[in-house]
């Protein structure tokens, strides 16, 4: 598909990335936590790009200040759900930008099979597209990938 | 940056002025009263750990040793003060990598039915990752009369991080000297996961009168010199009687003297000298309970 090349979703940070490794993920939490923002840890099976609200896994880890421990949650996401997306967020709670800050994968399942162009007919010769993902077609949430 | 900064200091006591830690434990004798063997113990790990970094630098084996300690003694000799400046202490020393403390009591970490424990530990666990866990009165955790108490599984998963992620934290567990020792009789594997076990003394007369002298200077109080006497003598008559805890009784004993003190400035009526508001006098001292309840015991 040439919208997502070797059909890898590209979402968040570093997506375009070879995957990063544990020691580069460390580091990158332990810039969120310098700059005191909360990580949390997200998950899903929908990875569509309009699927904004993933599942969170746990709470988000507010008095948290080691990566360590945030490395742990995320290795017993990593095992709960290992053909899911999962990604990492950081909230940045200062008055004024109160969203999320930072966000990239952490977790992919195996085999990703991409999405699809999606063609409906409306009146009057219309087109309308939509992408519709390969692997959440027709499945239950739970059995996707 | 010059170039002499660049330069590696190669004699221990270079790296150790290099390294903020001499500073560190000067500012631990000036401010620590008393304490020789809990200061000793901090003297030696912090050349340990200088050491292991020149070995470190000739390519030798260093491994970094366990830090997890136990601080038994009586109320009030400092446990809790000796843990918040240890966690400081640890992180200029490079061994903890963020030197905050989480101190927990039994509360915090048992849970209140079944399955409630583990995450419960696990969430403080977490949160002193990269610091000092201060665990105070511990032996609470293990109640041996109730066979369900889910203090037992607290330990458990404690005992479990203390090893396998020694780099991560320090736990230090702290309590009353003959309890703990039971508390440690009874869990063969904490005692044995505890590299240090250090034993805070009481402090004597005169150690208790600079703390006391230190405590003062802090608010920027001073005893006159009758005052200084009668504080001798109250210290020396506390000491006798029931539930003395060291340096907490001296502060309680200093809080109510600035009561009577400023009680005493609140009815005079000319106006207050800088002197008036930071001397406190014998007559604030000497006013005290254990004063009477000294003189009616000697007459008994």
């Amino acid at each position: 598909m040439m919208t997502n090349h070797g059909n890898r979703v590209t979402q968040g940070q570093f997506s375009y990335l070879p995957d990063l490794t544990d020691m580069q993920i460390t580091k990158q939490i332990e810039y969120a936590l310098k700059n005191n923002w909360a990580v949390g840890i997200e998950y899903t099976d929908d990875p569509h790009p309009r699927n904004t609200y993933w599942e969170m896994f746990g709470n988000p880890m507010f008095d948290i200040r080691d990566a360590t421990a945030i490395m742990l949650e995320v290795n017993s996401c990593r095992k709960t759900f290992p053909d899911h997306y999962v990604r990492i967020t950081a909230f940045d709670s200062t008055h004024g930008t109160e969203s999320v800050v930072m966000s990239f994968i952490v977790n992919r399942p195996k085999d990703e099979p991409g999405f699809r162009l999606v063609r409906s007919e409306e009146p009057g010769r219309t087109i309308r597209y939509s992408i519709e993902s390969y692997a959440v077609q027709s499945k239950p949430e739970g059995a996707r990938y | 940056m010059d170039a002499s900064s660049l330069i590696i200091p190669t004699t221990p006591k270079a790296l150790c002025e290099a390294s903020g830690v001499s500073s560190v434990l000067d500012q631990l004798d000036a401010e620590l009263i008393g304490l020789a063997p809990v200061k000793g113990r901090i003297r030696d790990i912090a050349a340990l750990l200088l050491i292991d970094k020149l070995r470190q630098g000739e390519g030798l084996q260093s491994q970094p040793p366990s830090l997890h300690m136990s601080f038994t003694g009586n109320p009030g000799t400092g446990k809790t003060t000796v843990a918040m400046r240890m966690a400081e202490v640890l992180k200029q020393l490079g061994y903890v990598r963020r030197g905050h403390l989480v101190a927990v009591t039994r509360d915090d970490l048992v849970g209140q039915f079944i399955g409630h424990t583990a995450p419960k530990t696990k969430e403080v666990l977490k949160k002193a990752m990269g610091g000092v866990l201060f665990i105070d009165e511990a032996y609470y955790l293990y109640r041996p009369e109730n066979e369900r108490d889910y203090g037992a599984e607290a330990i458990e998963i404690l005992l479990q991080v203390m090893e396998n992620q020694r780099d991560d934290l320090v736990v230090i567990l702290a309590g009353y000297k003959n309890r703990m020792d039971t508390f440690f009789n009874s869990n063969p594997g904490m005692a044995s996961r505890i590299a240090h076990h250090i034993d805070f003394p009481d402090y004597s007369e005169a150690e208790l009168m600079q703390i006391a002298q230190l405590m003062l200077g802090k608010l920027n109080y001073s005893f006159d010199d009758s005052a200084a006497s009668a504080f001798t003598d109250y210290v020396s008559l506390r000491k006798q009687q029931p539930h003395f805890a060291n340096a907490r009784s001296i502060r309680n004993a200093l809080d109510r003297i600035r009561l009577r003190h400023a009680t005493r400035l609140f009815a005079t009526n000319s106006a207050l000298t800088r002197e008036q508001l930071c001397t406190l006098q014998a007559e604030d001292i000497l006013a005290s309970r254990v004063f009477t309840t000294a003189a009616s015991t000697a007459g008994k």
